[in-house]
Order: C-alpha cells, then sequence, then structure tokens
C-alpha cells in the first residue's frame, strides 16, 4: 500500500537531504511531502521531524508555524522519527541558551558536552562531529540489519539525558557515554542524522518506512 | 569512539574536476559527479568541493553538480570556493551542500562568518584558512594568512585568526598550509597542532598529502580531527579503502 510521508518543515535547517534520503529508500508509489501544514502532518501515514540549530530557535519557529499540536499529536499517534534537534525538543528542557523549555514529551533534559575534556590525551572537540558508534541497548525493529555498533554521522554539542533509562535504544562514547536513540512505543528519535549516515541511514529510514506497530 | 575522518576534496572548474584524474571504468573521468560517488563507494566520511571557477558565468555548474551528487550520496558535502554572501550559503545548502566554506570573504568581511553562523548555524560554516609559515629559523614559530592562493599576506596571525573566526561562530576550520599545498611532502604538522589545540572546534588537516603515513601523521601529531587529500586520491595512487586500512593498522581510528 502506497504511503504518505511527512517531512515537517519549520524552517529549521536544510530539509533537502533529509527528504532526498527518504525518497531514495521509499517504496514506488510512497509520496514524500515536505510540509509546515499541521492537515497535512496528520492525514500523513508517517511523519519525520528534522532540525538543526539553537533549541530556543526551534522552539520559536515550531510555534510561529503553530505546530506545537500537529507534532505532539503525530508523536502520540503514528510512526514518528525525529532527527537531531528533531530528538531534542522532545525533552522538557534545555541548557542551550541559558535555558529553554522544550515540547516536554519525554520526561528529561538536554546537556552540554564538557567543556577542556581530555580522553587519552586528546582533547575533544565541540562539536562531536563525525561518524561514531551506536550501542544498540534493545532489540527494535529499526535495527533490523543494521550491525551492532554500526557507525552514524553526528554532528552536535548538546545531548539528551531522559529520566526513563528504558526509552534509551542506543547510546554513544563521545567521553561520556551518552543516549544517542530514543524510542518510545511509535516514536524513534536519533541524535545523529540517518540521511547523512551512508548504508547504516538509508537501512534505518528504509526499517522506518515499513515499521508496522 | 568518534572516528578521524577522511575527506577527498575534488577542484572543479565550470563543472569539470582538475587536476586529471584516471581512474579506471570511469568514462567521463573529470565529471565530479560520477568522482564523488566513487568516493561514495570507496567509503569516504564526507566529499569536498572546492570550486575554482573563475568565470562568474560558470558558477552555476557548481550547484548543478552539488545537487546532482546530493540526490544519490547520502554523506556530507561541503562546498567552498567563491562563498561571499548569505545568499551563496543558501542557495548551497538547497542544492543539497551540509556545510560550506568561506575563505578569502572571511578575511575580508569577518562578520559574514557571524552573520552566516546566525542564520544558518554553525554546523554548517567551515571557515577556510590558507596559512604560511612567516618566522624564521631561531625564532617562535609563527603564521600568518594569506589569500590568492597564498601570494597576498594579510598580516592576520593564523592562530589568533582561528580563534576568531570560532569566536565569530564557524564549527569547523579547514585548515590549508600554503607551504605545503601540491608538495607532497605532508603536512605542516606543527601549524596543525597549534591550531587544533588551540580552538574547541574540529580542524580539517590539508596541504601536502603525497603518502599514507602523511594521513596518520596528520592525526596523530597533528592533532587533526579530519584529513583532507586531492591528488592521491584523484590519481588512484591510493583508494580511500587502502587509506583507512593504513590508518586503522596504525592504531587510528577510522570508519571501515
Amino acid at each position: 500500500m502506497s504511503k504518505t510521508i511527512a517531512v515537517i518543515d519549520y524552517g529549521m535547517g536544510n530539509l533537502r537531504s533529509v527528504s532526498k534520503a527518504v525518497g531514495h529508500v521509499a517504496d514506488a508509489g510512497d509520496r514524500v511531502i515536505v510540509t509546515d501544514e499541521p492537515d497535512k502532518i496528520l492525514s500523513a501515514d508517517r511523519v519525520v521531524f528534522p532540525g538543526q540549530g539553537a533549541a530556543r530557535d526551534c522552539m520559536a519557529a515550531i510555534s510561529d508555524h503553530h505546530l506545537n499540536k500537529a507534532v505532539l499529536d503525530a508523536a502520540h499517534s503514528k510512526p514518528f522519527f525525529g532527527i537531531c534537534m528533531g530528538l531534542q525538543v522532545l525533552m522538557q528542557f534545555s541548557e542551550e541558551n541559558d535555558g529553554a523549555d522544550l515540547l516536554g514529551l519525554i520526561p528529561g533534559h538536554v546537556t552540554r558536552f564538557p567543556d577542556d575534556h581530555v580522553v587519552e590525551g586528546q582533547h575533544l572537540k565541540i562539536p562531536q562531529m563525525g561518524w561514531n558508534r551506536v550501542h544498540q541497548e534493545s532489540a527494535h525493529p529499526l535495527w533490523e540489519g543494521i550491525d551492532q555498533d554500526s557507525r552514524f554521522y553526528f554532528v552536535h554539542s548538546y545531548y539528551v539525558v531522559p529520566e526513563d533509562d528504558s526509552l534509551v535504544a542506543g547510546t554513544t562514547d563521545y567521553g561520556v557515554n551518552f543516549a544517542s536513540v530514543l524510542a518510545r512505543d511509535n516514536l524513534f528519535a536519533t541524535q545523529f542524522h540517518p540521511e547523512k549516515s551512508a548504508d547504516a541511514g538509508l537501512r534505518l529510514m528504509k526499517n522506518f518506512l515499513n515499521w508496522n506497530i | 569512539m568518534l572516528a578521524k575522518r577522511i575527506i577527498p576534496c575534488l577542484d572543479v572548474d565550470a563543472g569539470r574536476v582538475v587536476k586529471g584524474v584516471k581512474f579506471v571504468e570511469i568514462r567521463d573521468a573529470g565529471d565530479p559527479v560520477e568522482v564523488a560517488r566513487r568516493y561514495n563507494e570507496e567509503g569516504a566520511d564526507e566529499i569536498t568541493f572546492l570550486d575554482i571557477t573563475a568565470s562568474s558565468d560558470d558558477r552555476d555548474t557548481i550547484v548543478h553538480v552539488v545537487e546532482e551528487v546530493a540526490s544519490e550520496v547520502f554523506i556530507p558535502l561541503t562546498v567552498g570556493g567563491g562563498i561571499r554572501t548569505t545568499e551563496d550559503v543558501r542557495r548551497m545548502l538547497n542544492a543539497g551542500a551540509d556545510k560550506v566554506a568561506i575563505n578569502t570573504a572571511a578575511v575580508f568581511n569577518p562578520e559574514f562568518v557571524k552573520e552566516a553562523a546566525g542564520r544558518f548555524g554553525s554546523q554548517c560554516i567551515v571557515v577556510a584558512i590558507d596559512a604560511k609559515k612567516v618566522s624564521g629559523e631561531n625564532e617562535p614559530l609563527k603564521w600568518e594568512i594569506f589569500t590568492h592562493g597564498g601570494r597576498k599576506p594579510t598580516g592576520l596571525d593564523a592562530i589568533e585568526w582561528a580563534r576568531k573566526m570560532v569566536d565569530y561562530g564557524a564549527g569547523e576550520i579547514l585548515l590549508t598550509s600554503m607551504d605545503r599545498d601540491g608538495t607532497k611532502i605532508g603536512f605542516d604538522l606543527a601549524l596543525t597542532r597549534a591550531i587544533s589545540e588551540a580552538v574547541s572546534v574540529p580542524v580539517i588537516a590539508s596541504g601536502g598529502v603525497g603518502e599514507l603515513q602523511h594521513l596518520v601523521d596528520g592525526v596523530v601529531e597533528g592533532a587533526a580531527d579530519a584529513v583532507l587529500a586531492a591528488s592521491i586520491f584523484h590519481f588512484a595512487e591510493y583508494s580511500i579503502g587502502e587509506a583507512k586500512q593504513y590508518m586503522a593498522e596504525r592504531g587510528v581510528e577510522v570508519k571501515l
């Protein structure tokens, strides 16, 4: 059956690569739409929620586009994939920008990598930029066909700290061992960019499109 | 842990890869889309396009190249060369670039870096620094920023400049030693380490790679977070896979 996949566009970041990657793994007949319209988001079969930039700017942009309710509704009701800031803004609170309230869908907060962190004689750079391993902490349909500890592409200075450890579907070591993937019911969200993570990332997106909850 | 990145760089002139390319089995050896496709298949961590087109009439070609590559290559793409306005940045990002490298425009108008980072986010703003050693023998090491392919000095100290660009919002530094560029004798490791230790953001070492050991030296001795090379990959002296294997055997963490 053909599906409609909505990529939520709230003006934060370049969505072309996300929609291209989704389109690349979609079945013939599937429709990928990039939209900021709540109706279209809510009528789509699946939703991808990307995001880049600072927490406060993202929250302001979601609000300016009147998307708070649509995002929350979609995140409760249908296969929902958050990417990067699209993971972080699901939490309650971020330390970025001297503190920013977030959507509050998942209990927990967002914190920054420690400055001047030295591991094995190497000063860890912020942002973390590049390919790091994701350790799959739990079995999940979206991990199908993806090797344990596969590498994905990250670009971020902040990471999520959920209150409920059982939501952590993947962890990554960057001086601190942090939650790089959260999963709950119909929701799956990654700190890394699957749309920039070559074969492993494409497989993950493919699995998302095939995910039956 | 995070892997050190290997970034092949394509110099593109009016839509063609220059410096000559000799891949077997690629019909149009100078087509940047085909070269990028091959690098992706070989396991490149990112790809950088440097547009060296002189004529402004031909500048649109790089946009089409990026569009085409971005529709089938799902790794980060950086575009540099001729990025002077936020409109230039926007066009490249819309075409499918993940990052843009700002070079000369940053020197002449540092506020541009601030503006671009403010509008598009630091994660997509790379500042390219061309540095040349200006200290004599027995003097403390000192490097200066040069423009126009290393011909024009600016009087700017390279370390101070790198710090300033990070303060202005650069998310990454692409550091090229103009003394080493094209020499194939290896990176300027002292310069690379000095800049890498001076800034909080990742540093990509560039300029001088002639053999695989140079890549290892760049990350081990130069403390670079990524290494960029053009000719050793273009001339198919080594594949990206061979480079990564070599680095891994010498204890460098890479994505294999």
